[in-house]
Protein backbone atom coordinates (compact mmCIF):
# COMPACT_ATOMS: atom_id res chain seq x y z
CA UNK A 1 0.00 0.00 0.00
CA UNK A 2 1.74 3.13 -1.26
CA UNK A 3 0.51 6.25 0.56
CA UNK A 4 1.50 9.58 -0.94
CA UNK A 5 1.15 12.79 1.11
CA UNK A 6 1.48 15.97 -0.95
CA UNK A 7 2.25 19.01 1.16
CA UNK A 8 4.39 19.36 4.30
CA UNK A 9 2.41 21.89 6.29
CA UNK A 10 0.60 21.21 9.53
CA UNK A 11 -2.06 18.90 8.07
CA UNK A 12 0.27 16.79 5.96
CA UNK A 13 2.85 16.49 8.73
CA UNK A 14 0.39 15.43 11.44
CA UNK A 15 -1.30 13.00 9.07
CA UNK A 16 1.94 11.39 7.92
CA UNK A 17 3.28 11.00 11.48
CA UNK A 18 -0.02 9.65 12.78
CA UNK A 19 -0.22 7.13 9.93
CA UNK A 20 3.41 6.10 10.35
CA UNK A 21 2.72 5.16 13.97
CA UNK A 22 -0.55 3.38 13.22
CA UNK A 23 1.03 1.44 10.34
CA UNK A 24 4.45 0.79 11.91
CA UNK A 25 3.98 -2.97 11.66
CA UNK A 26 2.85 -2.85 8.04
CA UNK A 27 5.73 -0.52 7.14
CA UNK A 28 8.32 -2.77 8.83
CA UNK A 29 6.85 -5.75 7.01
CA UNK A 30 7.12 -3.96 3.69
CA UNK A 31 3.34 -3.97 3.21
CA UNK A 32 2.92 -0.19 3.43
CA UNK A 33 4.99 2.90 2.66
CA UNK A 34 4.50 6.62 3.24
CA UNK A 35 6.10 9.22 0.99
CA UNK A 36 5.77 12.97 1.50
CA UNK A 37 6.39 15.48 -1.29
CA UNK A 38 6.82 19.11 -0.30
CA UNK A 39 7.86 22.40 -1.87
CA UNK A 40 10.35 23.16 0.93
CA UNK A 41 12.77 21.46 3.30
CA UNK A 42 11.61 23.91 5.99
CA UNK A 43 8.39 23.87 8.00
CA UNK A 44 6.96 27.23 9.00
CA UNK A 45 4.76 27.94 12.02
CA UNK A 46 2.46 30.23 10.08
CA UNK A 47 0.51 31.80 12.99
CA UNK A 48 3.82 33.28 14.16
CA UNK A 49 3.78 35.71 11.23
CA UNK A 50 1.15 37.76 13.05
CA UNK A 51 3.64 38.32 15.86
CA UNK A 52 6.50 39.09 13.42
CA UNK A 53 4.34 41.84 11.90
CA UNK A 54 4.19 43.68 15.24
CA UNK A 55 7.75 42.93 16.36
CA UNK A 56 6.90 40.26 18.95
CA UNK A 57 8.73 37.40 17.19
CA UNK A 58 11.52 37.16 14.63
CA UNK A 59 11.30 34.91 11.57
CA UNK A 60 14.03 32.49 12.69
CA UNK A 61 11.71 31.39 15.53
CA UNK A 62 9.15 30.15 13.00
CA UNK A 63 11.12 27.43 11.21
CA UNK A 64 12.27 23.84 11.73
CA UNK A 65 13.78 21.37 9.28
CA UNK A 66 10.83 19.38 7.95
CA UNK A 67 12.69 16.09 8.16
CA UNK A 68 13.28 16.68 11.90
CA UNK A 69 9.49 16.67 12.45
CA UNK A 70 8.80 13.40 10.61
CA UNK A 71 8.85 9.81 11.75
CA UNK A 72 11.98 8.14 10.37
CA UNK A 73 9.90 5.61 8.41
CA UNK A 74 8.49 8.38 6.19
CA UNK A 75 10.28 9.01 2.90
CA UNK A 76 10.56 12.79 2.46
CA UNK A 77 11.34 14.51 -0.85
CA UNK A 78 11.53 18.21 -1.70
CA UNK A 79 9.96 17.90 -5.11
CA UNK A 80 6.74 19.86 -5.59
CA UNK A 81 3.95 18.30 -7.63
CA UNK A 82 3.28 19.95 -10.97
CA UNK A 83 0.40 17.72 -12.10
CA UNK A 84 -2.11 15.49 -10.33
CA UNK A 85 -3.37 12.58 -12.45
CA UNK A 86 -6.05 11.16 -10.16
CA UNK A 87 -7.53 8.82 -12.76
CA UNK A 88 -4.12 7.24 -13.33
CA UNK A 89 -3.21 7.24 -9.60
CA UNK A 90 -0.01 9.21 -10.09
CA UNK A 91 1.51 12.66 -9.80
CA UNK A 92 4.32 14.30 -11.77
CA UNK A 93 6.82 16.52 -9.98
CA UNK A 94 9.03 19.48 -10.74
CA UNK A 95 12.03 17.17 -11.17
CA UNK A 96 10.14 15.25 -13.86
CA UNK A 97 9.60 12.14 -11.74
CA UNK A 98 6.32 10.25 -11.62
CA UNK A 99 5.07 8.99 -8.25
CA UNK A 100 2.46 6.20 -8.36
CA UNK A 101 0.22 5.67 -5.34
CA UNK A 102 -2.59 3.58 -3.94
CA UNK A 103 -3.81 6.34 -1.60
CA UNK A 104 -3.12 10.07 -1.92
CA UNK A 105 -3.68 12.87 0.58
CA UNK A 106 -3.48 16.41 -0.76
CA UNK A 107 -2.59 19.09 1.79
CA UNK A 108 -0.99 21.80 -0.29
CA UNK A 109 -2.59 24.70 1.62
CA UNK A 110 -3.59 28.18 0.52
CA UNK A 111 -1.85 31.49 -0.09
CA UNK A 112 -2.71 35.14 0.18
CA UNK A 113 -3.61 36.51 -3.23
CA UNK A 114 -3.45 40.28 -2.93
CA UNK A 115 -2.92 40.45 -6.70
CA UNK A 116 -6.63 39.62 -7.11
CA UNK A 117 -7.64 43.05 -5.82
CA UNK A 118 -6.39 45.92 -8.00
CA UNK A 119 -3.89 48.11 -6.17
CA UNK A 120 -3.86 46.07 -2.95
CA UNK A 121 -0.43 44.50 -3.29
CA UNK A 122 1.18 47.84 -4.11
CA UNK A 123 -0.42 49.84 -1.32
CA UNK A 124 -1.20 47.63 1.68
CA UNK A 125 0.85 46.17 4.52
CA UNK A 126 0.25 42.42 4.91
CA UNK A 127 1.70 39.56 6.93
CA UNK A 128 1.08 36.19 5.25
CA UNK A 129 4.69 35.62 4.16
CA UNK A 130 7.93 36.13 6.06
CA UNK A 131 9.03 39.00 3.83
CA UNK A 132 5.62 40.71 4.01
CA UNK A 133 5.47 40.40 7.80
CA UNK A 134 8.96 41.90 8.22
CA UNK A 135 8.13 44.65 5.73
CA UNK A 136 4.92 45.41 7.63
CA UNK A 137 6.81 45.77 10.90
CA UNK A 138 9.29 48.18 9.31
CA UNK A 139 6.35 50.16 7.92
CA UNK A 140 4.81 50.33 11.40
CA UNK A 141 8.12 51.52 12.85
CA UNK A 142 8.12 54.48 10.47
CA UNK A 143 4.45 55.34 11.06
CA UNK A 144 4.02 58.41 13.23
CA UNK A 145 0.24 58.73 13.24
CA UNK A 146 -2.85 59.04 11.05
CA UNK A 147 -5.70 56.84 9.92
CA UNK A 148 -5.03 53.10 9.84
CA UNK A 149 -7.60 51.00 7.97
CA UNK A 150 -7.82 47.22 8.30
CA UNK A 151 -9.44 45.64 5.22
CA UNK A 152 -10.31 41.96 4.75
CA UNK A 153 -10.66 39.77 1.64
CA UNK A 154 -12.66 36.53 1.25
CA UNK A 155 -11.81 33.71 1.74
CA UNK A 156 -8.89 34.10 4.12
CA UNK A 157 -6.68 31.89 6.24
CA UNK A 158 -7.24 32.15 10.00
CA UNK A 159 -10.65 33.72 10.60
CA UNK A 160 -9.42 35.33 13.81
CA UNK A 161 -6.57 37.17 12.05
CA UNK A 162 -8.55 40.35 11.22
CA UNK A 163 -9.57 40.85 14.84
CA UNK A 164 -6.20 39.80 16.24
CA UNK A 165 -4.15 42.11 14.04
CA UNK A 166 -6.48 44.99 14.97
CA UNK A 167 -6.11 44.44 18.71
CA UNK A 168 -2.37 43.88 18.31
CA UNK A 169 -2.02 47.10 16.31
CA UNK A 170 -3.78 48.98 19.11
CA UNK A 171 -1.30 47.50 21.60
CA UNK A 172 1.64 48.34 19.32
CA UNK A 173 0.63 52.00 18.95
CA UNK A 174 0.00 52.29 22.70
CA UNK A 175 3.45 50.86 23.46
CA UNK A 176 4.96 53.35 21.01
CA UNK A 177 3.11 56.15 22.80
CA UNK A 178 1.36 57.36 19.64
CA UNK A 179 -2.14 55.89 20.22
CA UNK A 180 -3.56 59.41 20.60
CA UNK A 181 -2.31 60.20 17.08
CA UNK A 182 -3.87 57.10 15.49
CA UNK A 183 -7.40 56.49 14.24
CA UNK A 184 -7.76 52.72 13.87
CA UNK A 185 -10.64 51.76 11.56
CA UNK A 186 -11.70 48.14 11.11
CA UNK A 187 -13.72 46.91 8.14
CA UNK A 188 -15.32 43.49 7.67
CA UNK A 189 -17.07 41.76 4.76
CA UNK A 190 -20.34 40.73 6.46
CA UNK A 191 -22.91 42.56 8.56
CA UNK A 192 -21.14 42.21 11.95
CA UNK A 193 -17.52 42.56 13.06
CA UNK A 194 -16.80 38.81 12.98
CA UNK A 195 -18.29 35.77 11.28
CA UNK A 196 -18.91 34.05 14.62
CA UNK A 197 -21.82 35.88 16.23
CA UNK A 198 -20.67 35.34 19.86
CA UNK A 199 -17.21 36.62 18.93
CA UNK A 200 -18.74 39.64 17.20
CA UNK A 201 -20.87 40.37 20.27
CA UNK A 202 -17.73 40.39 22.41
CA UNK A 203 -15.47 42.27 19.95
CA UNK A 204 -17.78 45.17 19.08
CA UNK A 205 -17.97 46.61 22.63
CA UNK A 206 -14.21 46.05 22.91
CA UNK A 207 -13.76 48.21 19.81
CA UNK A 208 -16.04 50.85 21.38
CA UNK A 209 -14.08 50.76 24.64
CA UNK A 210 -10.75 51.16 22.84
CA UNK A 211 -11.98 53.82 20.43
CA UNK A 212 -11.56 51.61 17.36
CA UNK A 213 -14.10 52.55 14.70
CA UNK A 214 -15.62 49.93 12.40
CA UNK A 215 -17.63 49.44 9.25
CA UNK A 216 -19.37 46.23 8.21
CA UNK A 217 -20.50 44.97 4.78
CA UNK A 218 -17.22 46.25 3.33
CA UNK A 219 -15.63 44.09 0.61
CA UNK A 220 -12.53 45.44 -1.08
CA UNK A 221 -12.97 46.18 -4.76
CA UNK A 222 -9.99 48.39 -5.56
CA UNK A 223 -7.21 50.20 -3.73
CA UNK A 224 -5.56 53.49 -4.66
CA UNK A 225 -2.55 55.07 -2.89
CA UNK A 226 -4.85 56.92 -0.48
CA UNK A 227 -8.19 55.12 -0.32
CA UNK A 228 -9.82 51.70 -0.47
CA UNK A 229 -13.08 51.30 -2.38
CA UNK A 230 -15.68 48.66 -1.58
CA UNK A 231 -17.99 46.48 -3.67
CA UNK A 232 -20.81 48.05 -1.69
CA UNK A 233 -20.06 51.51 -3.10
CA UNK A 234 -18.35 53.06 -0.06
CA UNK A 235 -14.74 54.16 0.32
CA UNK A 236 -12.28 54.77 3.13
CA UNK A 237 -9.31 57.10 3.01
CA UNK A 238 -6.20 55.88 4.82
CA UNK A 239 -2.68 56.82 5.78
CA UNK A 240 -1.77 53.18 6.38
CA UNK A 241 -3.71 50.23 4.98
CA UNK A 242 -3.32 46.83 6.64
CA UNK A 243 -4.91 43.91 4.87
CA UNK A 244 -5.87 40.29 5.25
CA UNK A 245 -6.04 39.55 1.51
CA UNK A 246 -8.36 37.08 -0.16
CA UNK A 247 -6.72 33.67 -0.46
CA UNK A 248 -6.46 31.07 -3.21
CA UNK A 249 -5.39 27.47 -3.20
CA UNK A 250 -2.15 26.46 -4.90
CA UNK A 251 -1.81 26.98 -8.65
CA UNK A 252 -1.12 23.27 -9.26
CA UNK A 253 -4.65 22.47 -8.02
CA UNK A 254 -6.17 24.75 -10.64
CA UNK A 255 -3.69 23.57 -13.31
CA UNK A 256 -4.80 19.98 -12.63
CA UNK A 257 -8.50 20.98 -12.89
CA UNK A 258 -9.16 19.77 -9.35
CA UNK A 259 -11.15 22.78 -8.19
CA UNK A 260 -11.89 26.45 -8.89
CA UNK A 261 -9.76 28.86 -6.93
CA UNK A 262 -7.44 26.00 -6.01
CA UNK A 263 -9.94 24.52 -3.55
CA UNK A 264 -10.94 20.88 -4.12
CA UNK A 265 -14.57 19.67 -3.74
CA UNK A 266 -14.33 17.47 -0.64
CA UNK A 267 -16.72 15.24 1.28
CA UNK A 268 -17.31 16.99 4.59
CA UNK A 269 -17.09 13.89 6.81
CA UNK A 270 -14.92 11.37 4.94
CA UNK A 271 -12.64 14.04 3.38
CA UNK A 272 -12.35 12.20 0.08
CA UNK A 273 -12.35 14.09 -3.20
CA UNK A 274 -15.84 13.80 -4.63
CA UNK A 275 -15.79 10.87 -7.07
CA UNK A 276 -12.63 9.23 -5.72
CA UNK A 277 -12.35 6.67 -2.92
CA UNK A 278 -8.53 6.73 -2.66
CA UNK A 279 -7.89 10.49 -2.89
CA UNK A 280 -8.32 12.74 0.14
CA UNK A 281 -7.94 16.42 0.99
CA UNK A 282 -7.22 18.15 4.30
CA UNK A 283 -6.55 21.67 5.52
CA UNK A 284 -6.96 24.83 3.48
CA UNK A 285 -7.03 22.84 0.22
CA UNK A 286 -10.61 21.63 0.78
CA UNK A 287 -13.60 23.61 -0.43
CA UNK A 288 -15.42 22.89 2.84
CA UNK A 289 -17.27 25.90 4.27
CA UNK A 290 -15.30 25.80 7.51
CA UNK A 291 -12.40 27.80 8.93
CA UNK A 292 -9.13 27.74 7.05
CA UNK A 293 -7.02 27.26 10.15
CA UNK A 294 -4.21 25.08 11.45
CA UNK A 295 -6.52 23.42 13.94
CA UNK A 296 -8.92 22.42 11.16
CA UNK A 297 -6.05 20.72 9.33
CA UNK A 298 -4.94 19.12 12.61
CA UNK A 299 -8.31 17.57 13.47
CA UNK A 300 -8.96 16.52 9.87
CA UNK A 301 -5.53 14.87 9.75
CA UNK A 302 -6.19 12.86 12.91
CA UNK A 303 -9.57 11.62 11.67
CA UNK A 304 -8.27 10.79 8.21
CA UNK A 305 -5.15 9.00 9.46
CA UNK A 306 -7.33 6.82 11.65
CA UNK A 307 -9.60 6.02 8.70
CA UNK A 308 -6.81 5.27 6.22
CA UNK A 309 -5.14 2.98 8.77
CA UNK A 310 -8.38 1.20 9.63
CA UNK A 311 -9.22 0.75 5.97
CA UNK A 312 -5.87 -0.98 5.49
CA UNK A 313 -6.30 -3.08 8.64
CA UNK A 314 -10.02 -3.99 8.61
CA UNK A 315 -11.26 -2.75 5.24
CA UNK A 316 -13.40 0.16 6.41
CA UNK A 317 -13.13 3.69 7.87
CA UNK A 318 -14.11 3.96 11.52
CA UNK A 319 -15.18 7.55 12.07
CA UNK A 320 -16.35 10.79 10.50
CA UNK A 321 -14.60 14.15 10.71
CA UNK A 322 -17.08 16.15 12.81
CA UNK A 323 -16.05 19.64 11.65
CA UNK A 324 -14.04 20.38 14.79
CA UNK A 325 -12.16 23.69 14.85
CA UNK A 326 -10.31 25.36 17.73
CA UNK A 327 -9.06 28.93 17.39
CA UNK A 328 -7.19 31.07 19.88
CA UNK A 329 -8.16 34.75 19.78
CA UNK A 330 -5.53 37.27 20.86
CA UNK A 331 -7.56 40.09 22.41
CA UNK A 332 -4.82 42.63 23.15
CA UNK A 333 -3.79 44.03 26.54
CA UNK A 334 -2.11 40.71 27.33
CA UNK A 335 -5.35 38.71 27.19
CA UNK A 336 -6.76 36.03 24.89
CA UNK A 337 -9.71 33.69 24.55
CA UNK A 338 -10.65 30.85 22.21
CA UNK A 339 -13.51 29.51 20.10
CA UNK A 340 -14.19 25.79 19.68
CA UNK A 341 -16.98 24.40 17.53
CA UNK A 342 -17.94 21.67 15.05
CA UNK A 343 -20.66 21.02 12.49
CA UNK A 344 -23.31 20.61 15.19
CA UNK A 345 -22.22 22.77 18.12
CA UNK A 346 -21.70 26.54 17.86
CA UNK A 347 -18.84 28.25 19.70
CA UNK A 348 -19.31 29.81 23.10
CA UNK A 349 -16.19 31.93 23.71
CA UNK A 350 -15.53 33.13 27.25
CA UNK A 351 -14.18 36.49 28.37
CA UNK A 352 -10.47 36.89 27.51
CA UNK A 353 -7.98 36.16 30.28
CA UNK A 354 -4.26 36.57 30.80
CA UNK A 355 -4.02 32.81 31.38
CA UNK A 356 -5.23 31.97 27.87
CA UNK A 357 -2.86 34.53 26.40
CA UNK A 358 0.04 32.82 28.18
CA UNK A 359 -1.18 29.43 27.00
CA UNK A 360 -1.26 30.74 23.43
CA UNK A 361 2.25 32.13 23.90
CA UNK A 362 3.36 28.71 25.16
CA UNK A 363 1.61 27.02 22.22
CA UNK A 364 3.73 29.13 19.86
CA UNK A 365 6.61 26.98 21.16
CA UNK A 366 4.66 23.75 21.71
CA UNK A 367 3.49 23.73 18.09
CA UNK A 368 6.44 21.56 17.12
CA UNK A 369 5.28 18.82 19.46
CA UNK A 370 1.85 19.13 17.87
CA UNK A 371 3.29 18.75 14.35
CA UNK A 372 5.19 15.66 15.48
CA UNK A 373 1.86 14.28 16.70
CA UNK A 374 2.82 14.34 20.36
CA UNK A 375 0.31 16.98 21.50
CA UNK B 1 -23.75 30.04 -20.68
CA UNK B 2 -24.85 30.78 -17.13
CA UNK B 3 -25.51 27.99 -14.65
CA UNK B 4 -26.86 27.54 -11.12
CA UNK B 5 -24.26 26.47 -8.59
CA UNK B 6 -25.11 24.94 -5.22
CA UNK B 7 -23.20 26.26 -2.18
CA UNK B 8 -23.79 23.97 0.79
CA UNK B 9 -23.15 26.00 3.95
CA UNK B 10 -25.44 23.96 6.22
CA UNK B 11 -24.29 23.39 9.79
CA UNK B 12 -21.27 25.65 9.58
CA UNK B 13 -20.50 28.58 11.84
CA UNK B 14 -17.24 30.04 10.58
CA UNK B 15 -16.76 31.64 8.10
CA UNK B 16 -20.53 31.24 7.78
CA UNK B 17 -23.02 31.28 4.90
CA UNK B 18 -22.70 34.93 3.83
CA UNK B 19 -18.89 34.86 3.84
CA UNK B 20 -19.07 31.61 1.85
CA UNK B 21 -21.41 33.23 -0.67
CA UNK B 22 -19.17 36.29 -1.03
CA UNK B 23 -16.19 34.07 -1.82
CA UNK B 24 -18.14 31.99 -4.33
CA UNK B 25 -19.61 35.09 -6.02
CA UNK B 26 -16.09 36.35 -6.73
CA UNK B 27 -15.38 33.17 -8.70
CA UNK B 28 -18.72 33.16 -10.54
CA UNK B 29 -19.39 34.66 -13.97
CA UNK B 30 -21.87 37.48 -14.53
CA UNK B 31 -25.25 35.85 -15.11
CA UNK B 32 -24.51 32.80 -12.94
CA UNK B 33 -27.02 31.86 -10.26
CA UNK B 34 -25.84 30.61 -6.88
CA UNK B 35 -28.14 28.73 -4.51
CA UNK B 36 -26.81 28.82 -0.97
CA UNK B 37 -28.10 26.38 1.63
CA UNK B 38 -27.99 27.54 5.24
CA UNK B 39 -29.30 26.30 8.57
CA UNK B 40 -28.62 29.73 10.10
CA UNK B 41 -31.91 31.62 10.29
CA UNK B 42 -29.97 34.91 10.23
CA UNK B 43 -28.98 34.14 6.64
CA UNK B 44 -32.54 34.94 5.54
CA UNK B 45 -31.87 38.54 6.51
CA UNK B 46 -28.16 39.19 6.15
CA UNK B 47 -27.69 37.61 2.72
CA UNK B 48 -30.49 39.68 1.09
CA UNK B 49 -29.13 42.78 2.87
CA UNK B 50 -25.71 42.27 1.28
CA UNK B 51 -27.16 41.40 -2.12
CA UNK B 52 -29.22 44.57 -2.04
CA UNK B 53 -26.28 46.72 -0.97
CA UNK B 54 -23.93 45.38 -3.67
CA UNK B 55 -26.58 45.33 -6.37
CA UNK B 56 -26.80 41.66 -7.31
CA UNK B 57 -30.25 40.12 -7.96
CA UNK B 58 -32.22 38.12 -5.40
CA UNK B 59 -33.97 35.37 -7.35
CA UNK B 60 -35.79 33.60 -4.52
CA UNK B 61 -35.56 32.72 -0.86
CA UNK B 62 -37.47 29.96 0.91
CA UNK B 63 -37.21 27.65 3.90
CA UNK B 64 -37.70 23.90 3.53
CA UNK B 65 -37.30 21.39 6.35
CA UNK B 66 -35.14 23.71 8.42
CA UNK B 67 -32.84 24.69 5.55
CA UNK B 68 -32.87 28.15 3.98
CA UNK B 69 -32.43 28.18 0.20
CA UNK B 70 -31.37 31.59 -1.11
CA UNK B 71 -30.84 31.99 -4.83
CA UNK B 72 -28.77 34.92 -6.08
CA UNK B 73 -27.86 36.03 -9.60
CA UNK B 74 -24.53 37.75 -10.17
CA UNK B 75 -25.17 40.95 -12.13
CA UNK B 76 -21.86 42.82 -11.98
Amino acid sequence: MRILVVGGGMGGTILANNLARRLSGEIKAGKASITMLSASDKHMYQPGLLYVAVGKMTPDELYRDQVSLLESSITFRVDPVTKFNLKENNVVTESGKQYDYDVIVISTGSRAHAEGTPGLNENAAQFYTESDAVKMFKTLQNFEGGKVVVAVGVPHKCPMAPLEITFMLADYFKERGIWDKVQLHYTYPIGRVHSLEPVAKWAQPEFDRLGITYETLFNMKEVTPDKVLSEEGTEEEYDLLVTVPAHKGMQVIEDSDLGPGGFIPTNRTRLNIEGYENAFVIGDTTNLPISKAGSTAHFEAEALAENIASTIKIGTPVRDYDGKVFCFIEAGEGKATYAMFNYQNPPDPKAPTKGIHWFKTAYNKMYWASARGLL
Amino acid sequence: MSERKLVDAKNTFCPGPLMELIGQMKMAEIGDELEILSTDQGSANDIPEWINKVGHEMVESFEKEGVWHIVVKKTK
